[in-house]
């Protein structure tokens, strides 16, 4: 054993931190973020615990819908890292294709692993808790479009950051989409968070998913005035979404960070 | 006379304080092999990537086929195409199913029929089930000027295409460049670090240093003109900095 050897490569890792902000947020972000969400939830067991009927099925449901976002979301942002790490990205934009075209054909497979995901995991919580997701109707379709279309926006958000901050920035295609869990009120309901909290809650379009699937397992009835602000927001997260990334892809062409990103 | 394939009028590129390109104008004309030339930070590279449209110019104008780059991007690059020894292929896929998907972003007709044809003249039949991370850099370097050559380019920007090859494979290759050339009268801007190779594969070159262009010509005229035996001695003079 040298030590020399050990702290040379100590000193690789500890020197690589020290410049790369994003690099260093990671020590905090995610220990943040689990305290968040496991607060909360032990928060809602305590507030409810002689009223929380159906909890499986909150469980997860909550869980099979949140993977469908994180699926979305990942559906984008890791495709275009897969071209970034096979040094493939420049041959793409060296041809005729559109920045636009590139989006919706992330967003093409993006549809194909939600399918996919979503159908094995129904099938898993089927097979292994009797949980049927289907039991809650087709009422639960648009809910999980408007996620998908969440995580879409999410995702180009991501893709946008890594054009334009590079390599460096590639962590947040796994963080991203993480940074809403907490206060998208997946496993809990909005009225557990603070009011400060509840406030922001109101502008992710998903914390309006998850209660309405609370409030088709509750009731039965079709939270259509939910369902409406989800869309809403929906929209508007996708238009800044297109618009951030066009304006991000004319400034990396001009600062010739999409040829060193390619390369 | 024909009207040039590639028109670049006064191209300057600032990376914040640092000018990459300096004033930069000259024209490709049809049939003809254009080779930039320069020690690195010359600016080749930023050049061919304004001539993509992958970097903006802060000044000047590219106009290609006669065409406003900046307005006509897609337009353009649908019959052109570019390789470089940086940038390679979707590793994960087989040869020929790099090949058609760039034959569908290209959209080629016939995708099949060119893939075969391109596949055959680069000796790369047999190796088209195997999958790209298992290439050679050779073959590597093959595939991408197959991709190069799946749309039946006018125009073809190649970015040192020959670094990394055995003198051999690389030898092949310039052969292959001018038979295709020759057979399909394809217009090339071509860098390269080896000025042998750019005595022998251009028609006319660019001598760039900091950005701006300090030759051009024949390249038996630039070499003529700096009193010196070959490029290779005309580099190292203007690399250095050296008088004639």
């Amino acid at each position: 054993m040298s030590l020399h050897r050990i702290m040379a490569l100590f000193m690789r890792h500890i020197y690589l931190y020290r410049r790369s902000l994003p690099r260093l947020m990671e020590i905090f972000y995610w220990p943040f973020l689990d305290l968040l969400l496991w607060g909360f939830i032990s928060l809602y067991l305590v507030k409810y615990r002689e009223n929380l009927p159906n909890f499986v099925a909150f469980l997860l449901g909550a869980l099979i819908l949140w993977d469908i976002l994180f699926r979305s979301q990942q559906g984008i942002s890791v495709s275009f890292l897969e071209d970034i790490w096979a040094r493939n990205f420049l041959n793409i934009f060296a041809s005729p294709l559109k920045p636009l075209e590139y989006v919706v054909s992330l967003m093409l497979v993006s549809s194909v692993k939600i399918i996919i995901a979503g159908t094995i995991m129904s099938l898993l919580a089927w097979l292994l808790y009797s949980f049927n997701i289907f039991l809650l109707g087709i009422s639960l379709l648009p809910f999980i479009l408007s996620l998908v279309i969440l995580g879409w926006a999410i995702g180009i958000i991501t893709t946008s950051l890594i054009l334009r901050f590079g390599q460096q920035a590639e962590v947040l295609a796994w963080g991203l989409a993480l940074l809403f869990q907490p206060f998208s009120a997946v496993f809990y309901p909005v009225s557990v968070l603070p009011p400060a909290l509840q406030a922001l809650a109101r502008f992710i379009p998903a914390s309006y998913v998850f209660e309405g699937m609370r409030g088709i397992i509750h009731t039965g009835s079709f939270p259509h005035h939910e369902l409406i602000q989800s869309f809403g927001l929906d929209g508007a997260y996708i238009g800044v979404a297109f618009l951030f990334f066009c304006l991000v892809m004319k400034t990396v062409k001009k600062r010739g960070l999409l040829a060193k990103i390619g390369e | 006379m024909a009207e040039p394939i590639v028109e670049v009028t006064r191209l300057t590129k600032f990376f914040k304080a640092l000018k990459a390109v300096d004033d930069v104008s000259f024209s490709l004309e049809p049939g003809e092999i254009l080779g930039l030339l320069g020690p690195n930070g010359a600016g080749k590279t930023t050049i061919i990537h304004m001539l993509l449209g992958l970097t903006t110019p802060t000044s000047g104008s590219v106009k290609i086929f006669g065409l406003d780059l900046e307005k006509h991007r897609s337009e353009i690059l649908q019959q052109a195409n570019f390789s470089s020894n940086y940038v390679s292929m979707p590793y994960s896929l087989t040869v020929k199913e790099s090949l058609k998907v760039f034959a569908r972003l290209y959209h080629v007709r016939r995708k099949e029929e060119k893939i075969a044809e391109l596949l055959r003249i680069f000796e790369m039949e047999e190796i088209k089930h195997k999958e790209v991370r298992h290439l050679s850099s050779g073959l590597l370097t093959r595939l991408n000027l197959v991709k190069a050559l799946i749309n039946s380019p006018k125009v073809l920007f190649l970015d040192e295409p020959t670094a990394s090859l055995d003198p051999d494979i690389a030898d092949k290759t310039r052969t292959l460049l001018r038979r295709i050339k020759k057979e399909q009268g394809i217009s090339i801007i071509y860098t390269s670090h080896n000025m042998k190779e750019m005595e022998e594969i251009s028609d006319r070159i660019i001598f760039l240093d900091k950005g701006r262009i300090i030759a051009s010509g024949k390249p038996a005229e630039v070499v003529q003109s700096f009193r010196r035996r070959n490029l290779e001695e005309v580099f190292l003079q203007l690399a250095r900095g050296e008088k004639a």
